[in-house]
């Protein structure tokens, strides 16, 4: 096994391409050091990717934010503004691991690792992040949901990195809110995560909703009948009994260690139902705060 | 987050009751040291990293160890072959069964340290290597070539009773069984226990309650996983260092596994970082000092936490039924029960334990339980903390507060009115002596928790629950320096902080500052057999030892100052750390304090020491009483521990911050049991969470504070009261937590753990139920 | 295999080292440098024996390889005290009885410090939720709460 250190990510990509053998990028290491002890994978190539300026550094950009694909949770959580616009995205985030995983997780390598269960996924699908990819054939964005395919599978070609995730602008009166089942307070991976954002007109009519579901499936959803079912309402109960019926309805999980199909199919709608209620308060603070925290 | 908003301003458990103690024939007195809470001498090097634990010892030229496990439930190994493995750069030796012989004395022990003719569960050693690094080892290990014939496999205690059970052991006749049975199965063993006529109890009983329950498989969780250094010389003269909470016991095993004298194998106990039963017993170390004998050089094991899972002994699971009838006023009439526990691939389930301690905290004119002990394709159990009895007494206690509900009894009054008692013939057969089940459930019902509101979807659980306590062989040596400072040694392993109970009791004794007594575990080589750390027998039994020990010391010391002053050794007694005249006949001298005596003990006979050996005996039962306040979830069926409260006899706590520690981390360990720990296996025989990740142990978030209230019943059997405490804290809280959970969910739940889907299934299913 | 040469500080002090690219920090911190204070509970994040920090930030030395800390500053169990005398953290274990087998106390007294530099006076939620990745199963955590609550008050002067 060989361990390089590139300075760019041009030079991670050649690295990565060039590699006959397996090759893995390390950005927080706290999914991949696990694997490398337990010999489930045993790369030929590790690229290290946390000298490379572009990936550890937030940038606001558009009045949303650019998070670096190697900045750990802990950092992000630590930026006021960004955990004032994306509160939901930023506990999805919070929540993988211990204080010490904090310290080194990222939410792309959360991403890229393809968990059904990963919490930060599903918050940064309802908020519709972008990432932005570097490859051999330079540079593409692609929509977070895009990039799982299966547990351990994504759509990234070999030699490409996915750079930078990009948080658009929340509006005026939007919030968003991450919630997951565990059976502990910490330390457990999702049994259900659902991640919920919301977006109301002055009257508290909600004009946009996007709600990711994690843990059901073989990846995170985008659960499209569950957010009709907010659209054009005031979030009043029907709506979100109609709403936790859409998401229990999308979901297609196994019985595991972690919980049964029908544990798991009943409890996303009232995580779903609670994540919309805490996502409608943040709206109507950051409306009443003039759109701004 | 904040789940618990009254956590913040939670009391510090520092309730001690006491009592004035006087039963010490030898000496009546008002404890000085005995009850204070001084600092730990073993603290510093724990706090700072410098105390040495079992993976931290490091022997010149050592060669890294590792084991070749089975990934097979149950296998025939129809060959091995290690002759690439052997080839191999930096291999330095290679074994497997063929390097152990037949062991008739450790048969079980020898079978499951390395696999000789079938792998009987997943993670069974099957060969292992020593390799100058850990990357050859891993390496070799791979090419290490086993030809496996895989079998059926079992690994669920009522399926593997049935008779066309897979078989694991064809020699296996029940025994216990009058006649024998003539064909082999499963289980190993039945026992029976109890008085009365339960039939007739029955009859009389206005309610009776029948319950069937199970309990799944956990582990003890140590946070340390077995580790070792073996070293054999090239004349057979070996040292072992090892984390085990019975250095003699592996010495014994050890020796006997490689064939050679006890006195040719030194053995050394390091730190320990967590037993709770767990490192009684030999995994790892047979199997390095047989690498070291075969390559030379010193071998050290430390096991991964996937192998500690697979491979080291967790506690049994358990299927039961149990039988309660109960009059109107509140008599128990009749109590039976049927506890079916496997204990993995080798016989020694604590299912007689289970029987015998299900009904302990009652007086009955009728009882009756019986034991099965089965094996599975699972890891050989080992003792895991009170071994057997929270399951039974979680069967027990639920079916007692089912029945406090039905005759609309407070579930403490109806326990006060049928406790066992000093003088009540227990379950179990002999009669109880001291004890105090009584006092703490008084003291649970006076506490200000058991009648604090409560909210909506919470449920408040209570449980009394029973331990035996042992003695057990023990010795102790006490040397008086010439500085008057004192050293002690002990041979049990210091698991909870039993060293600072020690110096306590011997400061106690001489009447010095406890920062003047400093105590050590010694080696194999240093001191007498003393049993393990176990049967929470040490501050018990060694602290007998140590007292003993002391007061010989004190007598000699009484001698050399009759000595000095040439008066007769009668006339001289010892008083606050002074030799005194005993009395004006005897003379007038200025009394000599023990720094003075051991100054000049050169000039009046060589050095001063006192020494104990025994077999204890009288360790003492002890009860508790726990009361937990739990929340449920509805929509998820999650659930919190809101307060909890530990009520136990101590009989004397000598450092009570150690006698709570040992409350509150068993009420814990019963929190993870009763809620979400549990061994999970596949259709394949598998283990699915050989890992903290999916072995949910409780985190700090998960809790509240664990008040605790300290009952002190003196135990006549120990000069100061003592009883053992590390054990009776993890029998009543899976049954209080369940009655909790219970109350608070509105059904009845049977089944541990209470994982939030089977939590959520109960409530649901009742919903369908009632319409 | 070609060993990977890296320059670090650990402690304060300049420390260089050789590893293999699978090691990770806690196998150099205590097979090649012989601190052993950092435990090896788990080898996967679960459990927060082996915490130490990188340029001051909490982390789990299992889940970085040795090669990661080159250039880094790396504070480990055995820099807290300063020769004799205990951080606030560790006397207070040690005055709560707030250890039994003693074995996840380095990483406690790791984490906790940790903590209280980045907040000085947190609630006890708090403490418990910053701690869940520490695991204890001797206590409960009863004490070990206390310990760090008591000495986040002494560290404030209270």
């Amino acid at each position: 096994m060989r361990y390089e250190s590139p300075q760019t990510i041009e030079a991670a990509s050649a690295l990565l391409a060039s590699e006959a053998g397996l090759a893995r990028i390390l950005a927080g290491g706290t999914d991949l050091l696990v694997q490398l002890r337990s010999g489930m994978v045993e790369p030929d190539l590790v690229v290290d990717v946390k000298n490379i300026p572009t990936m550890t550094s937030i940038v606001e950009e558009n009045g949303g934010y650019r998070i670096g694909a190697a900045v750990s949770s802990a950092v992000m959580n630590e930026h006021a503004d960004l955990c004032a616009m994306w509160p939901g995205v930023m506990e999805g985030a919070d929540l993988i691991g211990s204080t010490q995983v904090q310290g080194r997780a990222t939410m792309v390598g959360n991403l890229c690792n393809c968990g059904p269960a990963a919490d930060s996924v599903p918050g940064m699908v309802a908020a519709n992040a972008i990432a932005t990819i570097v490859g051999p054939n330079g540079r593409r964005e692609v929509p977070v949901i895009d990039i799982p395919v299966a547990p351990g599978k994504s759509t990234l070609a070999k030699g490409e990195i996915v750079e930078s995730v990009f948080l658009p602008a929340q509006v005026k009166r939007g919030g968003d809110a991450y919630l997951r089942f565990i059976p502990r307070t910490e330390m457990d991976i999702a049994v259900v995560g659902v991640g919920v954002n919301i977006e109301l007109d002055d009257s508290g009519v909600c004009t946009h909703a996007r709600v990711g579901l994690g843990a059901v499936a073989i990846k995170v959803l985008l659960v499209e009948d569950a957010a009709k079912a907010l659209i054009g309402s005031k979030l009043d109960d029907a709506a979100l009994d109609k709403m936790a019926a859409a998401t229990s309805a999308a979901c297609k999980p196994i019985n595991d260690k972690r919980g049964t199909i029908e544990f798991r199919t009943k409890v996303a709608g009232v995580l779903a139902v609670r994540a919309v209620k805490i996502a409608l308060e943040r709206a109507n603070k950051r409306a009443s705060n003039g759109g701004e925290k | 987050m904040a789940r618990n908003p009254d956590a913040d301003s939670a009391p510090a458990p520092k309730a001690v009751k006491t009592s004035t103690i006087e039963f010490d024939a030898d000496k009546a007195k008002t404890f000085k040291v005995v009850g204070s809470r001084p600092p730990r001498p073993d603290g510093m090097d724990k706090v700072t990293g410098r105390a040495r634990f079992g993976a931290d010892m490091v022997m010149p030229g050592q060669l890294v160890g590792l084991i070749l496990r089975s990934p097979h439930p149950h296998a025939v190994i129809v060959s091995i072959d290690t002759t690439a493995a052997e080839a191999l750069s930096g291999v330095k030796s290679v074994i497997t069964r063929d390097d152990f012989a037949e062991n008739a004395d450790h048969h079980d022990v020898l079978c499951n340290i390395m696999a000789r003719e079938k792998a009987l569960y997943e993670g069974h050693a099957i060969a292992a290597v020593a390799a100058t690094s850990k990357a050859v080892a891993r390496k070799a290990l791979k090419l290490i070539k086993v030809d496996y014939q895989i079998l059926p496999h079992v690994t669920d205690v009522d399926l593997a009773m049935a008779p066309d059970a897979p078989l694991l052991h064809a020699d296996m006749i029940t025994s216990g069984v009058t006649p024998a049975p003539t064909k082999p199965s499963n289980i190993a063993g039945r026992s029976e226990f109890g008085h009365g006529d339960v039939e007739a109890g029955f009859a009389l009983a206005d309610v009776i309650i029948e319950r069937d329950f199970k309990t799944a498989a956990t582990h003890q969780g140590y946070i340390e996983p077995h580790a070792c250094v073996a070293n054999v010389g090239a004349d057979g003269m070996s040292e072992l260092w090892c984390c085990t909470q019975g250095h003699f016991h592996v010495r014994q095993v050890c020796a006997s596994l490689l064939g050679i004298d006890v006195s040719r194998l030194r053995v050394t106990a390091s730190e320990i970082g967590g037993g709770f039963g767990g490192k009684t017993t030999v995994f790892i170390e047979p199997v390095a000092l047989a690498l070291s004998r075969k390559a030379g050089r010193p071998v050290k094991i430390a096991m991964s936490r996937d192998e500690v899972f697979k491979a080291s002994g967790p506690t049994a699971s358990s299927s039961m039924n149990v039988k309660i009838g109960v009059t109107k006023d509140g008599h128990i009439t009749a109590g039976e029960g049927e506890f079916r526990y496997q204990g993995g691939a080798f016989a020694g389930a604590p299912a007689d334990f289970g029987a015998m301690s299900a009904f302990a905290c009652y007086a009955l004119d009728n009882v009756k339980t019986v034991a099965y002990d089965v094996v599975t394709n699972r890891p050989k159990g080992a003792a895991y903390r009170a071994p057997g009895a929270p399951m039974s007494v979680y069967a027990v206690e639920s079916v007692i507060a089912e029945l406090a509900g039905e005759i609309g009894m407070d579930p403490i009054e109806l326990r006060l009115k049928n406790a066992a008692r000093e003088g009540t013939k227990s379950s179990y057969g002999p009669k109880f002596g001291s004890c105090g089940l009584v006092e703490t459930l008084e003291a649970a019902r006076d506490h200000p928790h058991y009648s604090a509101p409560l909210g909506p979807n919470q449920g408040r659980g209570v449980a009394s629950g029973f331990w035996f306590n042992f003695g057990g062989e023990t010795c102790s040596t006490l040397n008086i320096n010439a500085d008057g400072t004192v050293a002690i040694a002990v041979g049990t392993p210091d698991i909870g902080g039993s060293r600072a109970a020690m110096c306590i009791m011997a400061a106690e004794e001489l009447g010095i500052p406890y920062e003047r007594v400093r105590t050590i575990v010694a080696d194999t080589s240093s001191l007498g057999y003393n049993d393990t750390t176990e049967g929470s027998r040490v501050t018990f039994s060694s602290g007998m030892a140590v007292i003993k020990a002391s007061r010989k010391a004190v007598t000699e010391m009484c001698n050399r100052a009759a000595m000095i002053w040439d008066i007769p050794a009668e006339a001289v007694t010892w008083e606050d750390g002074h030799a005194k005249p005993s009395g004006a006949n005897a003379g007038e001298f200025e009394p000599m304090s023990l720094a003075e005596i051991a100054a000049t003990a050169s000039k009046t006979g060589g050095p001063i020491a006192g020494h104990h050996e025994y077999n204890a005996d009288g360790a003492g039962v002890s009860f508790g009483t726990h009361i937990v306040d739990t929340e449920v979830d509805p929509e998820t069926g999650r659930v919190d521990i809101l307060r909890y409260t530990v009520v136990q006899d101590a009989g004397k706590a000598i450092h009570p911050d150690y006698v709570e520690g040992q409350f509150q981390g068993g009420a814990v360990q019963g929190i993870g049991w009763a809620l979400n720990e549990e061994y999970i296996y596949g259709e394949d025989g598998r283990l699915q969470n050989a890992g903290f990740l999916d072995y949910r142990m409780p985190v700090a978030s998960d809790l509240p504070m664990i008040d605790t209230v300290i009952v002190e019943v003196p135990n006549p059997g120990h000069p100061y009261g003592v009883r053992g405490v590390g054990e009776t804290g993890i029998v009543p809280p899976l049954a209080a937590i369940a009655n909790g959970v219970s109350a608070a969910a509105g059904v009845r739940l049977t089944e541990l753990p209470m994982s939030p889907p089977r939590v959520l299934k109960a409530i649901d299913d009742a919903k369908v139920a009632a319409q | 295999m070609s060993g990977i040469h890296v320059s670090t500080k650990i402690n304060g002090d300049a420390v260089e080292f050789v590893c293999d690219v699978e090691e990770t920090l806690l196998d150099v911190l205590r097979d090649k440098l012989g601190m052993t204070g950092s435990k090896e509970g788990c080898a996967s994040g679960d459990c927060g024996a082996c915490s130490v920090t990188v340029d001051g930030r909490l982390t789990c030395s299992c889940l970085m390889l040795g090669a990661e800390a080159e250039g880094h500053d790396i504070g480990t169990i055995e820099g807290i005290a300063k020769g004799t005398q205990l951080h606030p953290i560790q006397q207070k274990i040690l005055d709560h009885a707030a250890l039994q087998c003693g074995v996840c106390t380095p990483g406690f007294v790791v984490a906790a410090k940790a903590l209280l530099e980045k907040n000085p006076d947190p609630t006890e939620t708090e403490v418990r939720f910053w701690l869940a990745g520490n695991l204890c199963r001797c206590t409960g955590y009863d004490k070990i709460i206390r310990a760090v609550m008591d000495a986040a008050a002494e560290m404030r002067g209270q």
